[in-house]
């Protein structure tokens, strides 16, 4: 008998605010420990939170574009717990009235073994506003604890979605549209080294057509490959631990990245008690018809609507759109480019999915550090569509810019890359050439077809590489039939 | 000059009959002299309250004066200010030196006042009676044996005794009031949001609200003009225009509707409290007023719904105490758990133990519905009865305390009764309303009696008024208490 595995995720989306969620100190990462905790941060007695605008956009934003709910009225909680990064003893996160409810994200999962590539629509419960802890640091302090404040008070959005995943490549393609979607909307830096995007997911396994499984929730999935590993090690745990007789018993559970493993932090009955209740500091949050309008005026055309008119308008197809709207700096490159030399979509989109990835690939770069600008590419692009330059030159001249920099004109005037369009001068050098290869004409003559390749390696080379090949290959064609 | 108003000393200041360091010193000298006994004053910095009292002197040398400029005033020791030990009443913050102003701090800074010193309360505001202060209990001025009532017993205490020439409070469920009440001053709660909660310890947010206590209804209005006022870092606090509320001491009491709730005459009024607060009522009456009875039905359940939204709240708020970033830490513990329990333990009194265990209670799985749900609607239902009654009266008047000051000890075992102690001021807390208690007479124990005047929302200038005519008549606010 097979096993359905059933998942769902927590989110926690660093939101990319200057300031804190209740308080007007930095956000920025990897300051001297504390040097970002105000008083309102290292809750000193008698402070009180302020709710910081920009985080309460940025989650408009969100659910305007996963189609959600925006909540007029939404109440912030306390969540109470002591731990020493956590200054208040509580922390002020929403609760039963969460400001974005009810939207849903569309997911491209990847082909994989026997399974085609497919689509599939995952649900979002809910998103809430709330404020991250500091951190607690074990190392230095001679089996003391060192606290640092100053990542306390960070806005985080938390977004919660439906078991829908039916396995982790579905999770992982979840978390990268998500992971895609906050950094294309501008609401979070996304940068998951530094805890900007944290995924926690809930697993579960059942028999198909039972109800839900008992799930256990597996924290601290700080990457896209920790999310996949965690998963599959943890389906295998429960259903091992199932067909050997034994019962799930709801759990949080820690995954090691050093062991590939996942680890017992508390069972229900061992879970906190949080006492929610309204915070009696902040006001209930109003969100007008007239704000929601505003932030969705801010919206950018987004990845599916994008991906969508790729499509439709340029006849690329699904999987090319795909790529190229892969991240809002992708698909602005490629627009950039596209303007350069308008109507040649295929040409532009080869040249990014092609030389500008697999340079950036090489060099382990990210699009938004590529060396060379979505005009300087153009620049090229327009070199190849007036047949300035053959594709090979324009490789080259490519090669030359991501290395040195500089404009295409420039290099190609440098390495004398301009090509030979002269029907004379390509005529004179194709006589020559049959002059001086009288045999192979012969045997090209009497049908030795394959023997083209020759001759136009031969002009290729007497031009030093510079001859429009497409003329080249007429003239050729013409003079050889004699 | 002790028993002089606020306008009066405002007066001899600007003309330069007094300097204020001389006005401070005379306090300090008359504080060290009295608070041993009184133990109205936590802390007092004679070396702040000077250097002030010269940057007023300055000010005023300079015509730059404020009405309460170089004028000496005691705040409560719930409000941070910088750089002076803030404790709260607690040994929790025994050694805590606030490195910021609370928003009232700042107001009364910017005014140019001097702060004399801070007041001694019940620890973090969680008391009737001064005796839960880590720091000992105030004595009632008018008796040494009686409670001075709380938590604002030192302020109450030190205005009575001239200990100060008026005094900054936070009333929560009545911490304002009771003492003003029970020790013979003045003192208003404002609506809940006319005055910053920044930088005031927090007990209850959705409760607490500071206000002013001094020895008249006037000095009152000069008080609050200064406190009052939005603060966008309190998030709670409203955004209304500035106004001066003086503006209408002097209108008469012609025609004014004073309405008095039948459950506040009931069962569970001293005879004496009783007597005072009619005989008030007479003379309101030969001021111009009409008599409305009025009902607010809901009341008598304001003490236990006070008492599960109160401690429900406070157990939060004081969760930060936690022994990690300042104040009391436990000097032994073996690890995590232990240090936050012996610090805790150690640190809060048990009167703050009670409600912090009370409001965990109160808000935990299976619990929350039945308690602090329940709780919310009947707060809302209090506050209706006010709405109702204001259709029939502009103001309600009423006994502040159900007696006159107890004795220390009297009912400091039975926590229920103390609360009781809190019946009639409550209400005005749950539903948000502006509160005073003028003094009114005295008990045949010869203490004072309190007359509590509730307003409707924002109608503080109308209820100064309304106790200021009754002090233009009488004469129990400038009563002051002999021998000390």
């Amino acid at each position: 008998m097979t096993w359905e595995i059933v998942i769902g995720l927590e989110v926690h989306a660093q939101l990319s605010t200057s300031s804190k969620i209740f308080c007007g100190a930095s956000t920025a990462f990897g300051a001297e420990p504390n040097t970002q905790a105000d008083a309102v941060s290292i809750a000193l007695p008698g402070v009180l939170p302020v709710l910081n605008k920009g985080a309460v956009e940025r989650a408009i934003k969100f659910g305007l574009a996963v189609g959600a709910h925006i909540a007029p009225r939404s109440v912030f909680a306390r969540k109470n717990y002591f731990y020493p990064d956590l200054p208040k003893g509580y922390q002020i996160s929403q609760f039963d009235l969460p400001v974005v409810g009810n939207g849903q994200l569309t997911i491209h999962v990847p082909a994989s073994g026997k399974t085609a590539a497919y689509e599939k629509t995952v649900r979002i419960t809910r998103a809430h506003l709330e404020e991250d802890a500091g951190k607690s640091l074990h190392e230095d302090f001679h089996g003391m604890t060192g606290i640092d404040l100053n990542r306390a008070g960070t806005p985080l959005l938390e977004i919660v979605s439906e078991p829908d995943m039916r396995s982790a490549a579905e999770a992982v393609a979840y978390a990268k549209a998500l992971h895609t979607l906050v950094q294309w909307i501008g609401i979070c830096d996304g940068n998951m080294q530094e805890g900007s995007f944290r995924c926690d997911a809930n697993v579960s396994v059942r028999r198909p057509g039972s109800p839900l499984g008992t799930r256990r929730e597996v924290k601290n999935l700080n990457s896209f490959r920790f999310l996949e590993q965690a998963i599959n090690y943890e389906v295998q745990w429960q259903v091992n631990t199932l067909e050997s007789g034994g019962a799930i018993q709801q759990a949080t559970v820690l995954f090691d990245p050093d062991k590939g493993e996942t680890r017992m932090m508390r069972t229900k009955e061992e879970a906190h008690d949080y006492r929610y209740f309204p915070d009696p500091d902040l006001l209930p949050l109003d969100i007008s018809e007239e704000w929601k309008k505003q932030v969705r005026a801010t919206l950018p055309e987004l990845p599916h609507v994008k991906q969508a008119r790729y499509v439709k308008e340029f006849g690329l197809s699904a999987y090319d759109a795909s790529i190229l709207t892969a991240s809002r700096e992708m698909a602005n490159f490629f627009e950039t480019v596209l303007a350069a030399v308008p109507g040649d979509v295929k040409m532009c989109a080869n040249w990014i999915m092609g030389e500008v990835n697999a340079q950036l690939n090489r060099d382990g770069l990210e699009m938004t550090q590529c060396p060379i600008s979505a005009q300087q590419l153009g620049g090229i692009l327009q070199r190849i569509a007036d047949n300035t330059i053959s594709n090979s030159g324009a490789k080259e001249v490519f090669r030359t810019m991501w290395a040195e920099g500089g404009e295409a004109d420039t290099i190609i005037e440098a390495k004398g890359l301009k090509q030979v369009s002269d029907s004379g001068a390509i005529e004179a050098l194709v006589d020559e050439i049959i002059a001086a290869n009288a045999d192979k004409v012969a045997e090209y003559r009497s049908g030795k077809d394959k023997l083209f390749g020759f001759f136009v390696g031969l002009a290729m080379k007497a031009s030093q590489g510079k001859a429009n090949p497409a003329q080249l290959n007429e003239i050729l064609k013409q003079k050889l039939a004699g | 000059m002790l028993d002089s108003s606020l306008q009066q000393l405002g007066s001899a200041l600007r003309a330069r009959k007094i300097s204020s360091v001389e006005l401070t010193q005379l306090y300090l000298d008359r504080i060290a002299a009295l608070n041993p006994a009184l133990n109205a004053y936590i802390t007092n910095n004679a070396e702040a309250s000077l250097a002030q009292a010269r940057a007023a002197d300055m000010l005023l040398s300079e015509g730059k004066a404020h009405p309460l400029t170089g004028i000496p005033v005691a705040q409560k020791d719930i409000f941070c200010a910088k750089g002076w030990r803030t404790t709260c009443g607690s040994k929790m913050l025994e050694n805590f030196i606030a490195p910021y102003d609370a928003h009232v701090i700042k107001q009364f800074n910017n005014a140019g006042a001097v702060n004399l010193g801070k007041t001694n309360m019940d620890e973090f505001a969680m008391g009737s009676s001064n005796e839960t202060s880590y720091f000992g209990a105030v004595k009632n001025p008018w008796d040494q044996k009686a409670v001075p009532g709380g938590s604002s017993g030192g302020s109450a205490c030190a205005v009575a005794a001239r200990l100060c020439a008026a005094a900054t409070g936070t009333d929560t469920g009545g911490s304002i009031r009771q003492p003003a009440a029970l020790c013979g001053v003045s003192g208003l709660k404002p609506t809940y949001g006319v005055v910053s909660r920044y930088g005031m310890i927090a007990f209850a947010s959705s409760l607490d609200q500071a206000g002013p206590m001094a020895r008249s209804a006037e000095d009152l209005a000069m008080m609050l003009n200064v406190m009052a006022g939005f603060d966008e870092r309190d998030s709670t606090s409203l955004q209304r225009d500035k106004e001066d509320y003086a503006r209408d001491l002097e209108k008469p009491l012609n025609g004014l509707r004073i309405g008095l709730p039948k459950e506040f005459f009931a069962g569970g009024l001293s005879n004496d409290v009783a007597q005072a607060v009619e005989t008030a009522i007479a003379e309101y009456r030969k001021l111009g007023a009409t008599i409305v009875e009025i009902t607010l039905p809901n009341s008598r359940l304001s003490v236990p719904v006070y008492y599960v939204l109160a401690p429900a709240e406070a157990s939060s708020n004081l969760s930060r105490f936690d022994g990690v970033r300042y104040g009391y830490r436990a000097p032994e513990y073996s690890d995590l758990t232990d240090m936050y329990e012996k610090s805790r333990a150690q640190g809060f009194g048990a009167e703050v133990k009670r409600r912090i265990m009370i409001g965990t209670y109160v808000l935990s799985h299976g619990y929350y519905d039945a308690y602090y749900l329940q709780a919310q609607k009947i707060r809302r239902l209090i506050a209706q009865d006010f709405t109702e009654a204001y259709k029939q009266c502009d103001v309600i008047m009423g006994p502040t305390s159900p007696s006159t000051a107890f004795k220390f000890g009297e009912k400091g075992d039975d926590p229920v009764q103390m609360y009781l102690s809190d019946i009639y001021t409550i209400a005005v807390n749950l539903a948000g309303l502006p509160g005073m208690s003028i003094p009114c007479g005295f008990g045949s124990d010869n203490m004072p009696v309190g007359l509590q005047i509730i307003g409707n929302y924002f109608d503080e200038a109308r209820m100064l008024n309304v106790a200021h005519q009754y002090q233009l008549a009488t004469d129990w606010h400038s009563r002051a208490p002999q021998g000390l």
